[in-house]
């Protein structure tokens, strides 16, 4: 603090900013704005959308705690039963279980697998690197059901579709191209030099990975890992295909319960699709609280110097 | 998108990449590409050998039967033109929609955040989810249908369920705020130094926009094309619930899975399966290929960032 060295490069560093700023915004001239049609057609298109979407969800919800709907704005009477019937239904415990662990171990498998993918596509140079890309995106660009079919078939030969193992593997292949084609540029964000610095300074590759880099990607991670969580729970056409009364998962006793609509009555479907939208929201939520603002920082700086 | 990481750079001889190809590189990539191997290259060979093999269980000897027997019953081949008839419409839509709409959006508008939140909604949610609630509201006395008719416009309800049209909506509300997200990020990377020097170069708004910022965008457009394209591919769960599986949106998925999980004929279904993924493969990189051509000469410039 008292150190007048520090105080006179802060304020060095103070000007630089402020003279760099300035001539950015005044001295270009202003891009014309949208016209008045364009905005009323943005906004009308837009919330149009936006409400048939709040609709959506509002329908199912209000569904979920109506005694009887028909033909009315609302229900006429509200009531919880429908909640109590589907969790009568269902072995609601299980599902859960399922389902955070299926979306947690996938997502944690897919991260420890695809960072070090995505670290040499972010870093590196070298022959065939293009060839490599598409390799690993290719799970991507093919419909699940198509190796989906094949892969189930061969998880059952092995005997491993009594267990959520076959399932995490199963999800496993389309998050793992997702988590790396999130994270590489994330990582390419990391400005090199500091780890030239880190490594010059004497730190080996393990050190200057988990000093370094390690605490600079944190935002990717969490991004990436928080996108993938959300991928496998919502994922159905996979899981459907190896899951059975045991090892299913919220998304694929949901649409058991839509398609053999008639055997229960509709507000239970409702209140199980509200289960799951819940399960899902609680989950982001609950991972939205270890993203911090701060980490968010480091992010943003990288961006600018970019 | 493999045009995301590969960067090529003059300086750099065969002698340096050759040189970089080193240990570490080769064992960072290896853990995502055994994983790659195994579950998706290893199953799909697999599943290819069964598709060529008679018998239920794939234990027969190699065989066209499978083959025959899909392209000698036009019921079959029929779902390869209701997937198209589905997909193709949808995706052409959204990704269209979402280039405008993302233009306007470019520069950052008031309630970004809300309605980028709520435009995330629909795919947190999931096919599965989209499809039980759109059952409620679009419904015959569902909230959409009770308020078209409430403000006169309609006598009788739309019928927006159980029909092709709602697949159509529900691929809509799920690939419309994909599209729509992407495009936008890719839009809102274009400098805006160049709308400026190509309004002071006397360009109107629409003349900047065809010539400056859709060349520069396609990258973008042909990646939301494409990714939508796959999700619209594989309808499964939306085909089922919201539309006639036996009628007339018995899609290609429905056939593979029937094939495989309900006449229990793996290697027919396993041969559906492929034939889907081909098929689809094809199109990408039909639509890949195409943007590439088209992008060319546009983004030599680097039109990205500063």
């Amino acid at each position: 603090m008292s150190n007048p060295q520090v105080s006179k490069d802060a304020t060095i560093l103070k000007k630089t900013v402020l003279l760099r700023r300035k001539p950015s915004t005044s001295s270009r001239p202003p891009l014309k704005k949208g016209t008045l049609v364009g905005k009323i057609l943005f906004y009308g298109l837009i919330g149009f959308f936006l409400l048939n979407l709040v609709g959506l969800v509002g329908s199912v919800l209000v569904d979920s705690f109506g005694e009887r709907w028909f033909g009315t704005w609302l229900p006429a009477n509200w009531t919880g039963r429908w909640y109590e019937y589907i969790g009568s239904d269902h072995n609601m415990g299980q599902l859960l279980t399922n389902t955070l662990f299926v979306a947690v171990t996938t997502t944690l498998i897919a991260l420890l697998v695809g960072f070090p993918a995505a670290y040499i596509l972010a870093r590196k140079q070298f022959r065939f690197k293009g060839l490599l890309t598409g390799f690993y995106l290719l799970p991507m660009l093919i419909p699940p059901l198509a190796y989906g079919i094949p892969l189930a078939t061969f998880l059952i030969r092995q005997d491993l579709h009594r267990s959520l193992a076959g399932i995490i593997l199963l999800n496993l292949v389309p998050v793992l191209p997702f988590v790396i084609l999130i994270l590489a540029p994330f990582i390419e964000q990391v400005d090199v030099s500091l780890e030239s610095a880190s490594r010059i300074l004497g730190a080996n590759r393990f050190q200057t990975f988990r000093r370094v880099v390690l605490p600079l990607v944190i935002p990717g991670l969490l991004t990436a890992g928080l996108l993938s969580l959300v991928r496998t729970i919502a994922m159905f056409e996979l899981t459907f295909l190896i899951a059975d009364a045991n090892t299913q998962t919220l998304v694929v006793a949901l649409y058991g319960d839509a398609f053999g609509a008639g055997i229960r009555p509709n507000q239970a479907i409702s209140a199980m699709a509200v289960i799951y939208m819940a399960t899902t929201m609680a989950l982001l939520v609950f991972a939205l609280i270890f993203i911090k603002p701060t980490q968010f920082v480091v992010q943003l700086k990288s961006n600018k110097s970019k | 998108m493999a045009n995301l990481f590969v960067r090529q750079s003059q300086t750099t001889t065969r002698w340096m990449l050759i040189r970089r190809l080193n240990i570490w590189t080769l064992l960072l990539s290896l853990p995502a590409l055994l994983t790659v191997l195994i579950l998706f290259i290893y199953p799909l060979l697999f599943g290819l050998d069964q598709s060529f093999r008679s018998g239920a269980r794939g234990e027969g000897d190699w065989t066209l039967q499978n083959y025959e027997k899909f392209f000698g019953d036009s019921r079959q081949v029929d779902t390869i033109w209701t997937t198209f008839q589905i997909a193709l419409p949808v995706t052409f839509f959204s990704v269209a929609l979402s280039v405008p709409l993302a233009y306007f959006m470019r520069r950052g508008i008031k309630f970004e955040r809300l309605i980028t939140t709520i435009l995330i909604l629909p795919i947190t949610l999931g096919t599965v989810m989209v499809a039980q609630a759109m059952l409620n509201y679009f419904g015959p006395r569902g909230w959409f249908n009770q308020f078209l008719q409430s403000i006169g416009l309609i006598d009788a309800p739309l019928r927006l369920t159980h029909n092709f049209l709602g697949v159509e909506i529900a691929l809509f509300i799920q690939g419309f705020p994909f599209a729509f997200l992407l495009i936008l990020g890719y839009m809102s990377g274009i400098s805006s130094d160049l709308e400026r020097a190509s309004q002071m170069l006397g360009a109107s708004q629409w003349q900047t926009f065809w010539r400056i910022i859709l060349p520069l965008t396609i990258p973008g457009i042909a990646t939301a094309f494409c990714l939508s394209f796959v999700a619209n591919f594989s309808v499964f769960p939306s085909a089922n619930l919201l539309g006639q599986p036996t009628g007339e949106t018995r899609v290609i998925s429905i056939a593979a899975y029937q094939a495989a999980y309900i006449e229990n004929n793996r290697p027919f279904g396993t041969a559906i399966a492929l034939i889907m993924g081909l098929i689809e493969f094809a199109v990408i990189m039909l639509v890949l290929w195409f943007s590439r051509k088209m992008a060319r000469g546009a983004t030599l410039g680097g039109g990205k960032g500063v």
